[in-house]
């Protein structure tokens, strides 16, 4: 059974902030809600309350940099880039300002909809000039995701896990670095965030299935790695399935697309998440099976690329579910 | 490099130059001028508190925009002075008057003449509309309302260090349709941040003409000061007036001056387009001819001897 850890984004922010003087936090409304409370009430002299003022603070941020601060913005993904994006581009990404844009409730983790719901995020800012992205598959990945993200000489968007999350890996995020889960040859599985997740559920029944599952997770998707990715991609028989939480136009499956495009790789690929569609409000575990997120999607995207049906069931995956994420995390809470 | 020259000498100078450029190439952003040379000088002349140029008299040209690898990359705020923690900073929020404000700093000595016949050149950093790279920029506040954001965010980090500098914004009133400003103001008063200062060039005009035609923005000075500011609402040709304003008490809060101003002051052979005078251009050779003879004489310098 996999470790659950409660908030960890919460205790990590505070120990690295409290290291580094010129970090500042600052919070759009959403204090609570992106685990920064307990360090608004114990370091009220770090912390910075924007409001409900998104255009205002991403300009203000700027300014803060001007003035050798590296702020740390902390609102939901979809508050970062939507409405304030005229003002990202000229106060922060133009400039190569050191603000990190800690977007919480990435693609379908939330409840909330549309409005809520920042599933062409990756997608916006890959396109966004000197704009750095990595994005959490698990606790430590948020645990360590402010160090990564401050490490960067530019700005920064982060896609934070908060809440119950489950801890897979057992080293930090290096960025620039892709985790290699599982180095089969049937074929190659690239997935990022929450997909990780259920790609490892995925996993143990294809292994029994007899299909060999080479594993990639990405918590850098720019800059990106193209000659690792590509020695993968050689690496197995049939082709490539993505999985993501996102739309699958501009995010990670845009970019292995582009990858095999411009290096004229001939394997098939298959591209699975949010496709060409809005979502609605609804739990997670319901969101990923309706919009085909979840390991019973990557399985169906597997048997479609090889061409084999494997009779697994989602009991099978079930079966070797590698935790009780699902039934101990509520959905999220506004 | 202070009061080398009265200030209303260096309006007028600004008024010249800019007027000069506009009937050589034949348009441009002149009305800007009219309205807001006043400001420009005082400020650069008397108000802020900056040091010395620290980048060439004729700028450099353009050398890319900002990224990891662009190690020659720089801001134009070298015009403006080091960015030491006593001095003052000022960003130019309406970018597109670039032209005026490329002139003022002519005026007073901070860039070389020859670096305005750089304006709108291809390759040139003496951009059209103001860039971060631009003299005397330091941020892109071409996309309008931002300015006084960036301004706020900057007080108060240097308030945060210690630094005894204030943060000028040069505003235009247009900026006020823009929510943006408003969440900038209401932020101002929130966090107390008294080092900021803003002067608002109110010339009631805005792109598509007069500011009431196209969105009327009401009683400005009541709702600056309802969202938390000190304001002062001047006649902007008046420097005296100016010197007053600024020096008003606004401890815990910013200050806005609202400086009324008119489009043309200065060049009264414009009145006639009015409320058409965002970009100035001339309809044919004859109206180019006109304006050049009438705004040079009202000026007191020979005609322009451009190329036809």
């Amino acid at each position: 059974m996999v470790e659950m850890v409660t908030r960890p984004y919460a205790s990590a922010f505070e120990a690295y902030a409290l290291a580094h003087p010129e970090v500042m936090c600052l919070s759009a409304d959403l204090t609570s809600s992106c685990e920064v409370d307990g360090f608004r009430d114990r370091h009220p002299d770090r912390f910075l309350s924007l409001g409900m003022a998104e255009q205002n603070m991403m300009s203000f941020a700027g300014g803060l940099g001007l003035a050798g601060f590296r702020p740390f913005l902390h609102t939901f993904g979809v508050f970062l880039y939507r409405r304030p994006y005229d003002q990202l581009m000229a106060s922060v990404a133009y400039p190569r300002r050191k603000v990190r844009l800690m977007g919480f409730l990435p693609g379908i983790t939330t409840p909330g909809g549309m409005t809520h719901q920042a599933i062409e995020d990756i997608s916006v800012m890959r396109s966004i000039p000197n704009m750095t992205i990595l994005e959490t598959g698990d606790a430590t990945e948020v645990e360590s995701i402010c160090a990564a993200a401050d490490s960067v000489d530019g700005p920064v968007y982060c896609r934070v896990l908060r809440g119950s999350v489950p801890r897979l890996f057992d080293t930090p995020i290096e960025v620039g670095k892709m985790r290699e889960l599982s180095t089969g040859s049937d074929v190659l599985v690239v997935t990022a965030g929450i997909t990780t997740e259920e790609a490892l559920r995925a996993r143990g029944a294809l292994t029994k299935a007899g299909i060999s599952i080479r594993h990639l997770h990405l918590n850098t998707i720019k800059p990106f790695n193209t000659e690792a990715l590509l020695d993968h991609i050689a690496a197995v028989k049939h082709g490539v399935v993505t999985l993501e939480n996102h739309v699958t136009e501009g995010g990670i499956g845009s970019l292995v697309a582009e990858t095999m495009a411009d290096h004229g790789v001939g394997k098939r690929l298959i591209r699975l998440g949010l496709k060409d569609t809005y979502a609605h409000g609804g739990s997670r575990p319901y969101l990923m099976h309706y919009y085909g997120l979840d390991a019973t999607a990557l399985v169906a995207g597997i048997e479609r690329l090889i061409g084999t049906r494997f009779g697994i069931t989602d009991a099978d995956l079930d079966a070797v579910r590698i935790d009780a994420v699902h039934s101990v995390a509520k959905a999220e809470a506004l | 490099m202070h009061n080398a020259r009265a200030t209303e000498e260096v309006a007028l100078g600004i008024r010249r130059r800019v007027f000069e450029h506009t009937i050589r190439n034949n348009g441009g952003y002149l009305s800007q001028a009219c309205s807001a040379a006043e400001q420009l000088a005082w400020l650069y002349n008397e108000e802020l508190n900056i040091g010395e140029p620290t980048l060439p008299m004729i700028p450099t040209p353009f050398v890319g925009v900002p990224s990891a690898g662009n190690t020659a990359y720089h801001t134009g705020a070298g015009y403006n002075g080091p960015a030491a923690p006593q001095f003052d900073r000022l960003f130019i929020a309406p970018a597109h008057y670039a032209l005026a404000a490329y002139a003022t700093l002519i005026e007073v000595g901070r860039m070389a003449p020859e670096g305005l016949l750089q304006f709108n050149k291809d390759g040139s950093s003496v951009e059209m509309i103001g860039a971060e790279h631009s003299p005397g920029m330091e941020v892109h506040n071409g996309t309008l309302g931002i300015g006084l954001s960036t301004g706020c965010g900057l007080a108060v980090g240097r308030r945060l260090k210690g630094e005894t500098g204030r943060v000028w914004v040069f505003m235009s009133d247009g900026e006020v349709q823009e929510g943006q400003t408003w969440e900038a103001v209401q932020a101002a008063a929130n966090f107390g941040v008294d080092t900021l200062q803003a002067i608002c060039d109110v010339n009631a005009q805005q792109c598509d003409g007069a500011m009431d035609s196209v969105m009327d923005v009401r009683d400005i000075k009541t709702k600056f000061e309802a969202f938390g500011a000190v304001v002062a609402e001047i006649d902007g040709h008046d420097i005296t007036a100016m010197r007053d304003a600024s020096r008003l008490s606004h401890p815990g809060q910013p200050l806005i001056i609202l400086a009324r101003t008119s489009p043309y002051q200065g060049m009264s052979h414009l009145k006639r387009r009015f409320p058409r005078l965002h970009y100035v251009r001339f309809k044919s050779d004859e109206d180019r001819a006109a304006a050049n003879a009438a705004i040079a004489a009202e000026l007191g310098i020979p005609a322009v001897d451009y190329v036809h």
